[in-house]
């Protein structure tokens, strides 16, 4: 026990005033370096939206893309910002029902990467179409005419899932935030008090609001935490219910989801450490909650390092020439680089994560979590293009380096990304208040109760002591 | 816009998805390739181009494999260390167009359902329909679907090239994905012709551009459901019948020529290919 207060997630001792105080600030009106870093971020997206008007205009061979290789970088980077969407429900929901108090300070800036990733990632699906005017073919709306979109293709799984997760996890970081943006309201001025008084829908914060709020939030976690990992298994199934050698592998769904989680957060790590500098962040984002997120890091990365020896074993051992074939040529081809570059980024690279002196060292976490990134960015790319260099037919086979307009598009994703999370962290509280305050409460509970214990062994009364003390109010018992 | 109308047409389009294709067919259109008399001399791939307005796309988009020839002569070379190399051995020959699957791999994976089976055993592709999410060519083991890449029509025929153009199909534009038709345009004309005098198809009546010009007569194009067509006879005669695959027998005749392309990868594809009798052994 005494273990577990030395260990302690943050100062117990945090005024929740402070608190409150020191969220605002985070809010307050931006410095140069936030609108220089906001004017890059708008450059490297309107760069992106050059390169796609340019695209839209002549045509996909803009991309480069060819026979063979029908799709390259906009699928790899699509299933990229996919899975970086499931660490903030990773945080939010999964930790939350088993209880991890120390996701309390950091889970609300990683539900925003959920959401803002899916917003990224939505944009792919639509860029790659040949024909995008037509997207609205794929969902089924009624027509008279009666013409269905295919339900047997993974596309229109992948259009359902995505949708329905990305308003399931917008309403669901929305509703977190409704007693923190009461909050707000009550501290602001002006339009943003008009603004957050409107979306804290009328919060007054009674025993009955808390009451609704928890079951909903309860509820909306619960449903969420299937829908993640169904939505990651749909877009493995893009490949995996193909036939080509390399896609057509059954342990794609988990493997898709252990890369997402890892790759998710490996983003939560280099976003905790960029909000713990620049705005100041250190006692919420402490060294003990970065340690936990490493843990876990390391653990997800060692699942999927498993997933991917079992993909290597089975293709090995199966004796299918195809997959065996692709398989060598990724390793040895000419993609070698990019296959090593993934191997040692994705599975190498987290034995960092064993020393705890290195996991407190932030700058070497921050490089860290990027070269985890860049692993799991080339994991992807490496699923698409290999398989289509060098499938069935010998005479089709190719290499294809990505131009310049793919590089373009896939930079101003991360720049429209950015943007995105710029705006958020500006205008909603990036931690959230009402948890922090709940959670240093718990650990007053804890040290008093120890405290506590502690006494009654030293003065051993036979029998009849042992009886909790009461503090607090109940109603934020097991919150 | 009748609500009946729209919930029949569900019920009926389910049904056919779990059934998979269809089982009912009018005709099952399959094609025989002899590679024993394949000269390699790509007019098939010419006339190809000449029937279905394909679009001639120039040096540098053909390098960087971006050509739209649905009917292609692909050439194998010997190893160098496998005994003859070239020129000596030469190449070999392998005409590839899209194989009709009756399993196609194609048609699930397309979330608009641009591509289809046909009552006539057709992979058809509805331009009208298509999207260009390109799924369809990834999940093609012969990889014989084309993508407009680019708005080809715009240079491809100046004038007064464009004045050739195939009135009786479409000029496609950029975005659209497009293949092997086994030239449906003359299908539905024979068709039409029958149905007015009242009469069946007769083999030979029509063929496709491809096995009208291949000068050895290496294509022998008719319906795999007439028993009395040239084609039918010529896969009795091999021994090749469609269907899913069955492990193979080892071939105990040498005069059985007949295979078809990743046939252990189950698409059932509806081209038979006769083997090409080697001088050296294989």
């Amino acid at each position: 026990m005494a273990q577990v207060i030395q260990d302690k997630i943050i100062d117990e001792n945090l005024k929740w005033s402070q608190i409150n105080q020191d969220v605002i600030r985070s809010m307050q009106a931006p410095g140069k370096a936030y609108w220089i870093t906001f004017a890059v971020c708008v450059a490297m997206f309107l760069t992106a939206v050059a390169a796609e008007i340019y695209q839209y205009k002549v045509g996909m061979g803009a991309a480069g893309l060819n026979n063979p290789h029908m799709w390259d970088m906009y699928i790899a980077t699509f299933v990229f910002w996919i899975g970086m969407s499931h660490a903030g429900t990773l945080l939010s929901a999964i930790l939350h029902i088993i209880h991890a108090q120390w996701r309390k300070p950091i889970y609300r800036f990683a539900e925003a990467m959920t959401t803002f990733s899916l917003m990224t990632a939505g944009f792919f699906p639509m860029i790659h179409l040949g024909r995008v005017w037509n997207l609205y073919w794929v969902l089924p709306y009624v027509s008279d005419r009666g013409i269905w979109p295919n339900f047997r293709s993974p596309l229109v799984w992948d259009a359902f899932a995505i949708s329905t997760y990305l308003s399931a996890s917008a309403l669901f970081l929305v509703i977190g935030m409704i007693p923190d943006l009461a909050i707000l309201r009550d501290h602001t001025k002006g339009w943003r008090k008009k603004f957050y008084g409107i979306l804290a829908l009328g919060w007054r914060g009674d025993d009955r609001q808390w009451r609704n709020f928890r079951k909903t939030y309860m509820l909306m976690a619960c449903f969420l935490i299937p829908l993640a990992i169904s939505v990651h298994s749909i877009v493995s199934s893009d490949f995996a219910m193909s036939i080509m050698p390399g896609w057509h592998v059954t342990t794609f769904p988990p493997y898709f989801v252990a890369g997402a989680l890892y790759s998710g957060c490996a983003a939560i790590m280099t976003l905790f450490i960029c909000l713990r500098y620049f705005f100041h962040m250190e006692e919420y984002m402490t060294k003990n909650i970065m340690e936990k997120t490493t843990k876990l890091t390391f653990a997800i990365a060692m699942v999927w390092t498993y997933l991917n020896l079992i993909e290597f074993a089975s293709t090995w051992y199966g004796h299918n020439i195809y997959d065996k074939e692709v398989l060598i040529s990724k390793a040895t081809g000419p993609y070698a680089v990019v296959f090593w570059t993934m191997i040692i980024c994705g599975s190498v690279v987290p034995f960092t994560l064993c020393f705890q002196k290195l996991r407190r060292h932030m700058p070497t976490m921050f490089v860290v979590s990027l070269l985890l990134q860049l692993g799991m960015y080339v994991e992807r790319w490496m699923i698409v293009a290999p398989t289509l260099s060098q499938a069935h037919q010998p005479h089709q086979w190719d290499v294809l380096w990505a131009p310049v307009v793919q590089w373009a598009i896939v930079f101003g994703s991360f720049g429209w990304f950015a943007l995105l999370f710029l705006v958020f962290v500006k205008l909603f509280p990036s931690v959230s208040m009402y948890e922090v305050k709940e959670l240093t409460f718990h650990l007053q509970h804890e040290a008093e109760e120890e405290k506590w214990l502690a006494d009654q062994e030293k003065h051993a009364t036979p029998e009849g002591a042992r009886e909790k003390p009461v503090t607090g109010r109940p109603g934020l018992e097991g919150a | 816009m009748s609500f009946k109308n729209i919930l029949e047409n569900f019920s009926k389009y389910r049904r056919g998805a779990e059934e998979g294709g269809h089982h009912e067919y009018e005709h099952r259109w399959g094609m025989a390739i002899d590679l024993n008399l394949c000269i390699g001399c790509n007019a098939c791939s010419t006339a190809c181009y000449a029937e279905n307005n394909l679009a001639v796309v120039g040096k540098d988009k053909f390098e960087k494999g971006q050509a739209m020839h649905w009917m292609r002569i692909e050439r194998y070379w010997d190893d160098a260390d496998a005994g003859r190399d070239f020129p000596e051995q030469g190449a070999l020959f392998l005409p590839m167009l899209c194989q009709q699957c009756g399993a196609a791999t194609c048609e699930p994976v397309c979330p608009v359902a641009a591509t289809y089976h046909t009552p006539d055993g057709l992979n058809a592709q509805v331009y009208n329909r298509c999207i260009g999410s390109r799924y369809c060519n990834n999940n093609c083991p012969f990889r014989v679907r084309y993508f407009n890449f680019w708005s080809y029509y715009e240079s491809s025929w100046p004038e007064p090239l464009n004045m050739q153009l195939n009135p009786d199909l479409s000029v496609r534009d950029k975005g659209v994905m497009e293949k092997c038709t086994f030239c449906v345009q003359r299908i539905r004309t024979a068709k039409d012709k029958a149905q007015r005098e009242n009469r069946a198809i007769v083999d030979g009546e029509f063929q496709t551009a491809c096995a009208q010009a291949c000068p050895t007569g290496a294509i022998v194009f008719g319906d795999t459901m007439d028993p009395n067509s040239r084609v039918t006879k010529l896969w009795q005669e091999h021994e090749v019948e469609r269907g899913p695959y069955t492990s193979k027998k080892p071939k105990q005749n040498a005069e059985l020529r007949g295979y078809r392309i990743f046939e252990e990868l189950n698409v059932d594809p509806s081209i038979m290919y006769l083997e090409r009798v080697r001088e050296t052994e294989v």
